[in-house]
């Protein structure tokens, strides 16, 4: 018996009696769709920049990395991304804080106003704001040359500042619900006792408040940054016009003129690589400056803070919000499905000029948006429900089971969260085309592949987050009372996770029916997504089709947020 | 037929060692706790009978059928051992009513929905929850969580009963009445038990045999609750088995002292034969001091405390502390001491011991 201690690892392993146990089985089955639906396509990419016919070739590489255009379009994303990021943070920091620790009247609505912008698909938005400030037939453009009776347009949305701005309208919630759940849960005799101490409010703010809150800010931060500099849709529609190009737009474009040529999309291939270095730069670098602390004071939650009495700010401060919503949300909104009503696109937004042909049009009428529709619906239910069984599977690998090399695992499925959209179809171009002996391309197969890598972060995240809250001791009750492991998966932890379960289905759901990036690489003749048809339509020309179908969209993606608020809602009063 | 036997079972996690070399064996039908602080690696002994636990080495044998074994290469899940679990945290299933719960090993054994009925009913009324049987978990208090986790564990007729801790998360007077009603349904069922426990208390309640395990995982004392509290093998054991005073003492002249560079204070006459040392510990619980007016041991009153049924004192003997209780009622006939007088103890049932060990419960 002695002895068995001086024995190798594996014959050790062996002597556990069972060859498979349930777990074994679930851990080999996770490791294989991850590497299917996440390692393969990138390990295709870095094949196919840099070796040729299994030789190794760094040519390609070195000649779009010393092309101009594309450094060009490596700066654009890098100015862009800089600051969205520092505006963005600066917007949500601000109204945060207004929010959660002023007394400014209207809270409970402006709380609710201020995700808004985060459900809703940024590519509608650069659509809305070119509509609106386009310099030649934005409305507010045209409103204000009539005013003033010049030539010169109130601002060119069709620029860096344009995009900038749009990104920062849909990115500034990051760091808003970040910071606004941390000041909720920050123990406020903190604040208190800095008062008492002697400080006066703003040294309080200064010294306490803030580094505090550094975490959240911090994490916020690096969500815009990731978000910008993997971003496509508005760049795409505010910058192709004018020739400005970031990465993600390039390698569209270069994909896209070549007609996707196996040449342009190794071209396309060599700049994602470029791009997913320039974000894991971005990221490190990012990390290093808000090294400086780390503090775990906020804790538990719900106590009253000490609220800041804004006095005469009170009222120009509702006024700045207010109106800050009224432009950010409103107006975009309003102007979609205002011109969805026009009978035609430049015509004045008069009640006489207004029709609902455009809705009839797209929702009973026109091939290609039914299709998009009746597309966009079965990609997102069914990835919505592949990536959260899926992503549910290889969450209670990891934190049920904890089996050595989970490491891996997590790594993998957190992988394409930080990859950029753009460049994740590319990989599934180059994996799913043919080379592997397997060709999807053009079918709608090779869009749910992508979907389900693009979202089983997301899946990951919320179910390990379910799973933690189901105690090992209920499971091991029911195997102690004679259920097999499997059984006991099926009748104890299912159950207790399955309104997580829902709630990470509409997590996928939702960004699957706005998502734009990779089903614009990959659709084909009949396979257009809502994403894909809007954009299309647009760059057709048809804006008031267009606006109808976005209108369309935004309210198949309330209807779903509403349905997750309460599914959400019901599991916080249990 | 359920006895279970341990055979040199070492369990690790990861490069720590938790318990190893360990041997046990349980009788058919007995009440066994396994007694020692925490961590002792008890919770442990137990998740490798119930087999949470793979073994690096040894065996673990049920009612004379093996389990678990390295060298055999076999392991049973848990599935398969027929062998009931309360957890500490009850690990009642909030998705279902009681009765749910309760049906659960049933339905698993694939007995009939009559019986089952039958078996739920009476397994309810044993643990006294017959009228909660619709409720859901969250509408019960912690005890009545803990009887239906009982009653899970009991329904099915399982060969061995397993309990970590349960009644540890309960509050004073529910834990002295659970006590009592496991007692009771083991008797009336005849199950073989073992119960995890660091409370000594219901450990000399329940059991008909404890062991008492260190730090280190290795069973110190094994044997009847009486014999345990009457003869402690080592101070580690007796400290851990009630309230105590380690007093140091010294052999001089074939007399007892009690340890003191300024005092000499003699402690007792005659000499321990079990001791060969020259310095060593004299062991006394403080009820089996009596506290007299006069007598050979001298020491001074330095505080009084009055806790109902008795009263506890703290009396300075040389340079050391000694606690003494007594018997509200005694005290108020024979009189009580105040602060600062002088006294005698008399001290009964003394033991000794070479050295003494640090318990912390």
């Amino acid at each position: 018996m002695r002895t068995s201690k001086l024995r190798g690892k594996n014959e050790l392993r062996k002597l556990d009696g069972f060859k498979f146990d349930t777990g074994q089985i679930l851990l080999i089955i996770s490791v294989a769709i991850l590497i299917v639906t996440v390692a393969l396509p990138m390990l295709m990419i870095i094949y196919n920049v840099f070796f040729y016919k299994w030789s190794f070739d760094w040519k390609l590489f070195a000649q779009m990395l010393t092309d101009p255009d594309n450094l060009m379009a490596m700066w654009n994303t890098i100015k862009i991304a800089f600051f969205v990021t520092a505006l963005g943070t600066l917007v949500g920091l601000f109204f945060a804080w207004l929010i959660g620790r002023s007394d400014i009247p209207l809270k409970g609505l402006m709380k609710s106003l201020f995700v808004v912008p985060y459900m809703f698909p940024p590519f509608i938005g650069a659509m809305a704001w070119g509509l609106l400030l386009s310099p030649r037939s934005g409305y507010i453009n045209k409103l204000f040359m009539s005013l003033t009776g010049g030539r010169t347009p109130l601002f060119n949305i069709n620029s860096l500042a344009g995009i900038v701005f749009v990104e920062i309208c849909y990115y500034f919630p990051f760091v808003f619900i970040q910071v606004s759940s941390a000041l909720e849960r920050m123990d406020p005799t903190l604040e208190e006792s800095a008062r008492i101490a002697g400080a006066n409010q703003m040294t309080v703010i200064r010294k306490i408040t803030m580094p505090l809150v550094v975490p959240a800010i911090a994490a916020g931060a690096m969500l815009i940054l990731i978000s910008s500099l993997s971003h496509f849709g508005v760049p795409a529609i505010l910058g192709f016009s004018r020739n400005i190009f970031t990465l993600p737009t390039k390698i569209y474009e270069l994909i896209y003129r070549s007609a996707g040529s196996f040449e342009g999309i190794r071209r396309g291939a060599s700049l994602s690589v470029l791009l997913v270095i320039v974000v894991v730069l971005a990221l490190a670098l990012q990390r290093r400056l808000l090294q400086a602390g780390h503090y775990d004071i906020i804790r538990g939650k719900s106590m009253r803070p000490m609220l800041i009495k804004l006095r005469r700010f009170k009222i120009p401060m509702l006024v700045i919000c207010l109106l800050f919503l009224g432009i950010i949300v409103v107006l975009p909104l309003f102007i979609i499905f205002a011109v969805g009503f026009l009978k035609a696109y430049g015509l004045p937004l008069k009640l006489e000029n207004m029709t609902v042909e455009n809705f009839k049009n797209v929702l009973f009428v026109s091939k290609m948006a039914r299709d998009a529709i009746k597309n966009s619906f079965f990609l997102s239910i069914s990835a919505g429900i592949i990536t959260m069984l899926v992503g549910t599977m290889i969450a209670y690998v990891i934190v049920k089971i904890k089996p050595k090399g989970k490491g891996i695992l997590e790594v993998l499925g957190l992988l394409p969260y930080s990859i950029p959209g753009i460049v994740l179809a590319v990989g599934v171009i180059l994996t799913w085309s043919g080379a592997l002996h397997i060709n999807l391309y053009n079918s709608i197969w090779i869009i749910l592949i992508a979907y389900i890598a693009r979202y089983m972060a997301f899946s990951l995240k919320s179910a390990s987050a379910s799973l933690e809250q189901v105690h090992n001791s209920l499971e091991e009750a029911s195997r102690s009372c004679g259920a097999s492991h499997f059984e006991s998966l099926l009748d104890v932890t299912m159950p207790l996770i399955r309104p997580g379960m829902v709630a990470g289905f509409f997590l996928i759901f939702l960004p699957s029916m706005r998502e734009l990036t990779t089903s614009l690489l990959l659709y084909g003749p009949f396979t257009r997504t809502l994403g894909v048809a809007i954009y299309s339509i647009n760059e057709e020309g048809n804006t008031v089709q267009a606006c109808a179908l976005a209108g369309v969209t935004i309210l198949i993606i309330i209807a779903g947020e509403f349905i997750l608020r309460l599914i959400t809602r019901e599991r916080k009063g249990r | 037929m359920a006895e279970v036997r341990l055979d040199n079972v070492s369990i690790s996690y990861g490069k720590k060692t938790v318990i190893e070399d360990f041997s046990l064996h349980v009788e058919d039908g007995e009440c066994f706790t396994l007694l020692g602080p925490s961590p002792c690696g008890k919770t442990t002994v137990l998740r490798a009978i119930a087999g949470f636990e793979k073994l690096q080495s040894g065996e673990v044998k049920l009612g004379g059928k093996t389990v678990a074994s390295k060298d055999k290469r076999i392991f049973l899940p848990p599935e398969k051992r027929n062998v009931g679990v309360v957890f500490q945290d009850y690990a009642v299933w909030p998705h279902m009513t009681v009765a749910e719960n309760v049906y659960y090993p049933l339905k698993k054994k694939k007995i009939p929905k009559e019986e089952s009925k039958k078996l739920i009913e009476l397994t309810l009324k044993q643990v006294r929850m017959t009228d909660y049987a619709k409720r859901l978990p969250y509408q019960l208090s912690g005890g009545q969580q803990q009887r239906v986790a009982l009653a899970r564990a009991l329904v099915a007729s399982n060969d061995v009963i397993l309990l970590d801790e349960p009644l540890c998360n309960l509050d004073a007077n529910l834990r002295e009445e659970m006590r009592f009603e496991i007692k009771q349904l083991q008797r009336e069922t005849g199950n073989t038990i073992i119960y995890v426990t660091h409370d000594q208390d219901i450990a000399l309640a329940i059991s008909n045999r404890i062991a008492v395990m260190d730090k280190n995982g290795k069973i110190r004392q094994l044997g009847e609750p009486e014999e345990l509290f009457k003869n402690p093998v080592d101070s580690f054991v007796y400290r851990f088995l009630g309230l105590s005073n380690f007093i140091p003492v010294e052999v001089v002249d074939n007399k007892l002292y009690v340890q003191d560079e300024s005092e000499k204070i003699l402690f007792s006459n005659t000499l321990p034969a079990s001791i060969k040392k020259k310095t060593f510990f004299a062991a006394c619980r403080p009820m089996n001091i009596q506290l007299t007016r006069d007598g050979n041991l001298k020491g001074r009153i330095k505080q009084v405390m009055f806790l109902g049924n008795i009263y506890e004192y703290r009396v300075q003997l040389g340079k050391y502390e000694i606690r003494v209780q007594q018997d509200a009622f005694s005290a108020f006939k024979n009189g009580v001491f105040n602060q600062g007088e002088s006294c005698a103890l008399q001290m009964n049932n003394l033991r000794y011991y070479e050295d003494v060990e640090e318990v912390s419960a």
